[in-house]
């Protein structure tokens, strides 16, 4: 058994509460999600902390996953579970079905929650890259009231996030948009282990009359099918999970085609920036990011034009 | 003589039959499951004794480092502590060094350098665990760095750091020099040969990472001088004695128990330092302390197993006829020389790299260095090196048939060893007991119907998916061992048994092998009962506390079976034969005129007339008259020397699919036949195939102990040490045939290890059958999908 250093325990009852502990405490203080990471490393000693502020007595506050027809919002406590459980926001954004499934392990996704995943800053962290790829905000709470800070924000380095030592982050927005499609591929060397690389695509189709363009999807009746926009997230090839704008400027207007593809998997490769370690090579993961963000992108459009047809 | 049985896959048979009660041999539901499943076992950690104080290590965050000095004040000032001991300190009571397993010396707690990253540098004992862990950073130590040696291929250089300064003129890393083989007569044959085949490997650093850590609790009683250890150990008898030896206790007044043990596979053989400064604290203290090391603890400071880097050379005919084999061994053995095996063996049983074939000469040199990571090896259910072995050849006949551009089952079938040919004796010595290769080969193709799946494979190709069939043929070599070859530090390698039959029939029997979920306390049920005819639910089997069994060397190297199995077996029918004379005073007639009807004698020719054990039993112990000059009681003991070990062999074949874009492999079917000779419990069995075709699965993709170039290690948890799970195995599918050892008195053989040994090189062969489109011929363990597709590009290094 590994055991930590002594630390005091408190638990929090109100979002407001919490954050007033914060402000007390300072950074002697950390917040305790699922705990999943965060006590893993405390009893590694790797992490110390004077006081460990428990907030899961606010999943009753932060638990939720709501809808309106512009976003997505998903409380903070809401655990991986909860998550891969919700009909309704798989069928928006499938991308979290493929993400959920490949997190850890059943334990873990029973207690871990989004905010915790986010806040955690792991390069290599699924959930994060998912936020990354469908353009998430996070927003994030102190005394003085609510700040919404993007994803391509949020994460400043490994490890580290925009939140500040007296905030919390609250809630993570999700933009929705018609004709949707996002998938998640993630290599692992085995099941529950971080990403060797992983990549998401979110795409969102819109049809022109049919020649306007050079080339037509013969089942779409009468209509090419061409990205209104189209993102790429990648997650373990840097110090953060990262989108990559080039590829999302590349893609967008065009029609879909293995070329498209390969050219997407390109600019994920030329713009990523994996380092060697125990998971795998700096070459074989920038392939990686390649070979991924060409397989997303397949199921993300495939699922898009599912979409699109029923 | 040989026996294919009918087709037993894991699935057909898993829960079939268990509900049987076999007297005797069978199928059963495992005694001790019971209370397994129902969190009741007893495990180190769950020894609680009263006033029991608790010790934490401190150990070296550096690879090589000289100590100039250790401040203990503040550690001595918390408030829960009660003792901090240093290498200073032990070295006043001549403690600060142990010897090792292999007739070296091991630091107890460093005195002058720090030799490997973990190394035990101090110890604190306080009221409880956390303060003890505390405390550790209130010691004070400074270190000089020193270059580290983590490269085996350079701990040789002229110019490499001397680690073990401490022994005796010594100017360098090296351990020693072994050889095996006729070196002349293979230089001959290669020479000669028509087509040579060399291939460098490596066989990375791996962990056998019990699901139990290893711990100690010491509890010396002041008033009568007695001490007793509960221990994470494999062989509670071997310890006793060495602690007798080197603590100075007499050896009566020690009591080693070993309770649960939650896995063992070679990492509980050793004696670790903190067994020893459990010991010392609770002299010191005169209370029970407890040492419990965290997982962290235990992968980078306790035994590892492999680090061998092979070269390898086969030679044949143009038409497959292999004629020799040749390797050369460097091996690594961290910082002190504490490998487990017999003394006579420094490379282990490494001898038996000739495998499972006829071959006209053979030679193996082996060189094994120091070198500042974790000492050990030989750990991890590898039957004393034969793991490396089985891999090296089994790796080379592939490699071979790559090069003829043959079928590596039919390279296999040529080569092989015929049943007539037994006893075989190898080109290095060893002499295989009994065996029918070819009928363990066709059993494994049958259930995984190869031509179907080369013809699968052929059409994959086709389309461009990557699909391998790797094939291991291995022969197992288990049962250590004859006295007049094999000793651990001079203990002779025999296990004892007692067995009492009490008055009402039942039975108690006592062994002096360890299980470590094995499941003794079945097994032994059962070789009992086959011999007496009492049902094992009725024999209660006792084992792990020396006060309680009679003395023998332990369980590893699969070796309880051929050793202890055949004494269990051999005091049964010493009791039996006992019982014959009583039965004959009961039946008044001749001992020649009673046939044994397994659990009772019958008169010849008057089946009526009988008495069962049970009633012979009550009569030994009873009233009334004995036969003339016959002892009352009906209790016996042997001490069982083997004559030889036993020779185990199987038929492995691995399918993998290999994922082109990514190199992820999955290993889609596993079938493994293995011949163990008598099948005591096929449950047992199919569960230890299982375990270990997991753990070769895991070797073979994913588990490294990896270092940096400053000797951090980099695999301290199971972050970043990697287990399969049940996602990256298979349905197994086992099979077996049946070939008894001539010499084992119920003609059992180990199968402990086999699956371990036997399928690390089938799941390779898998995996570079299906880069074959890429010209790939070899690539190391682990194969990770990085490593996969390097070997895709053809840039593939080394892992070590």
């Amino acid at each position: 058994m590994q055991v930590p250093a002594p630390f005091e325990y408190e638990r929090a009852t109100s979002v407001d509460g919490a954050i007033g502990l914060l402000e007390r405490l300072g950074d002697t203080a950390k917040l305790v999600a699922g705990g999943h990471s965060l006590l893993p490393m405390m009893k590694l000693r790797l992490a110390n902390f004077e006081y460990l502020i428990d907030i899961n007595d606010l999943h009753g506050d932060l638990g939720y996953i709501t809808f309106t027809a512009e976003e997505v919002r998903i409380g903070a406590m809401t655990r991986h579970r909860e998550i891969a459980e919700s009909a309704e926001l798989l069928a928006v954004f499938p991308i979290f079905a493929d993400a959920e499934q490949v997190i850890a392990d059943p334990v873990v996704r029973n207690r871990g929650t989004i905010g915790g995943s986010l806040c955690q800053a792991d390069p290599a962290e699924d959930l994060s890259a998912v936020c990354t790829t469908l353009g998430a905000s996070c927003v994030i709470r102190g005394s003085g009231g609510e700040r919404v800070v993007p994803m391509a924000e949020f994460h400043r380095g490994p490890y580290e996030t925009a939140v500040g030592t007296t905030e919390m982050l609250t809630e993570v927005r999700f933009p929705i948009r018609p004709y949707a499609g996002s998938a998640y591929e993630k290599v692992e060397r085995r099941a529950g282990d971080w990403a060797v690389a992983a990549a998401g695509a979110a795409v969102w189709l819109s049809s022109e009359p049919r020649g306007s363009r050079g080339r037509t999807d013969s089942e779409n009746d009468g209509h090419d099918v061409v990205l209104a926009d189209a993102r790429v997230g990648l997650a373990a090839v840097g110090p953060n999970t990262v989108e990559i704008p080039s590829i999302s400027a590349a893609l967008r207007g065009q029609t879909p085609s293995e070329e498209l593809y390969a050219r997407a998997g390109e600019l994920a490769a030329q713009n990523c920036h994996p380092v060697t370690d125990p998971r795998g090579s700096a070459d074989y993961k920038r392939h990686l990011a390649d070979e991924l963000t060409r397989r997303a992108l397949r199921r993300a459009v495939q699922r898009a034009t599912d979409q699109v047809r029923s | 003589m040989t026996t294919v049985a009918e087709p037993q896959t894991a699935r057909e048979t898993a829960f079939v039959d268990n509900d049987l009660h076999p007297v005797g041999h069978g199928r059963m539901l495992r005694k001790e499951d019971p209370r397994f499943v129902r969190g009741r076992g007893h495990y180190l950690d769950d020894v609680q004794l009263p006033g029991m104080l608790h010790l934490a290590i401190l150990r070296s965050p550096l690879a090589h480092a000289r100590i100039t000095s250790i401040d203990i004040t503040a550690a001595q000032a918390h408030p829960k502590v009660k003792l901090v001991v240093t290498g200073a300190m032990l070295a006043e009571k001549n403690l600060a060094w142990m010897p090792t397993l292999s007739n070296d010396v091991q630091a107890v707690l460093a005195t002058d350098k720090v030799r490997f990253q973990g190394q035990e540098v101090a110890f604190v004992v306080a009221e409880d665990r956390y303060a003890a862990r505390d405390a550790l950073e209130l010691i004070d130590v400074t270190y000089e760095e020193l270059r580290p040696v983590i490269d085996a291929r350079h701990a040789l250089d002229p110019d490499a750091p001397v680690i073990r300064d401490d022994l005796k003129d010594k100017k360098d890393n090296h351990i020693f020099d072994w050889e095996t083989g006729d070196k002349d007569a293979t230089e001959k044959v290669f020479a000669a040969a028509d087509v040579v085949v060399t291939q460098d490997m490596a066989y990375p650093r791996v962990h056998p990472a019990p699901m139990e850590t290893c711990g100690a609790v010491a509890d010396f009683d002041s008033v009568n001088g007695k001490l007793t250890l509960y221990s994470t150990t494999q062989a509670p008898h071997a310890h006793r004695t060495l602690y007798a030896i080197v603590a100075g206790l007499p050896e009566h007044k020690i009591r080693v128990i070993s309770p649960d043990i939650g896995g063992g596979f070679g990492n509980k053989v050793p004696i670790y330092p903190g067994y020893v400064c459990a010991i010392v604290a609770s002299l010191l203290t005169d209370k029970p302390v407890k040492w419990m090391e965290d997982r962290s603890e235990n992968l980078t400071s306790t035994s590892f197993a492999r680090d061998y880097v092979m070269h390898g050379e086969i030679a044949a005919t143009k038409d497959g006829k292999i004629l020799a084999i040749r390797t050369h061994v460097l091996a690594d053995h961290g910082a002190f020389n504490g490998q487990a095996a017999p003394v006579k063996y420094p490379a282990g049983f490494f001898g038996v790299f000739c495998g499972s074939y006829d071959l006209e000469a053979a030679y193996a040199h082996q060189t094994a260095v120091y070198t500042n990571k974790a000492p050990g090896g030989v750990a991890y259910a590898c039957s004393f090196r034969i793991t490396e072995a089985v891999y090296l050849v089994e790796r080379m006949v592939d490699c071979l048939a790559f090069e003829l551009g043959v079928d590596p089952v039919e390279l296999r079938r040529k080569n092989l060893l015929r049943p007539e040919q037994f006893p075989y004796t190898t080109k290095t010595g060893w002499v295989y007991d009994s065996g029918d290769y070819v009928a363990t080969l066709d059993e494994a193709l049958r259930i995984a119907g190869y031509d179907e799946l080369r013809r699968e494979q052929a059409a994959k190709r086709e389309r461009g998916e990557l699909m391998g069939i790797g094939i291991s043929t291995f022969t197992e070599a288990v049962g250590a061992g004859p006295r007049k070859d094999m000793d651990i530090l001079g203990l002779g390698m025999n296990d004892g048994c007692e067995l009492r039959i009490h008055p009402t029939g039942k039975a108690t029997v006592r062994l002096s092998v360890q299980t470590q979920g094995q499941g003794h306390e079945t097994t032994f049920a059962q070789i009992v009962g086959e011999e007496l005819g009492i049902p094992p639910a009725d024999i209660e089997v006792v084992h792990g506390d020396t006060d309680q069994t009679p003395f023998g060397l332990g369980t590893y190297g699969s070796r309880s079976t051929p050793v202890s199995g055949a004494a269990a077996a051999l005091v049964a029918r010493k009791i039996r034969d006992k019982a014959r004379i009583i039965a004959s005073g009961m039946l008044e007639v001749s001992v020649a005129d009673l046939e044994w009807d397994k659990g009772s004698f019958r008169v010849a020719g008057d089946p009526g007339k009988a008495v069962t054990i049970q009633e012979i039993a009550m009569r030994a112990h009873g009233a009334g008259d004995l036969p003339e000059g016959l002892e009352g009681g009906l209790d016996a003991e042997v001490c069982y020397n083997p004559s030889n070990l036993t020779y185990p062999n199987g038929a492995y074949i691995c399918v993998v699919d290999v994922d082109p874009g990514t190199g992820k492999v999955t290993v889609r079917r596993f079938i493994a036949v293995d011949d163990c000779g008598t099948r005591i419990n096929p449950m047992i069995i199919e569960g230890q195939v299982h375990g270990g075709l997991a753990d070769g699965i895991g070797m073979a993709l994913m588990e490294m102990i990896s270092f940096d170039e400053d000797g951090n290690c980099l695999s301290g948890s199971l972050m970043d040490y990697l287990l399969p799970t049940a996602l990256e195995v298979p349905a197994f599918e086992t099979g077996f045939t049946v070939t008894p050892s001539p010499h084992h008195p119920i003609g059992a053989k180990g199968v402990g290890e086999s699956a371990t040994v036997g399928s690390p090189p089938a799941v390779v062969n898998a995996v570079i059958d299906a880069l074959r489109p890429y010209g790939v011929r070899h690539a190391d363990m682990p194969l990770t999908p990085s490593r996969v597709w390097e070997a895709m590009q053809g840039t593939v290094q080394p892992p070590i």
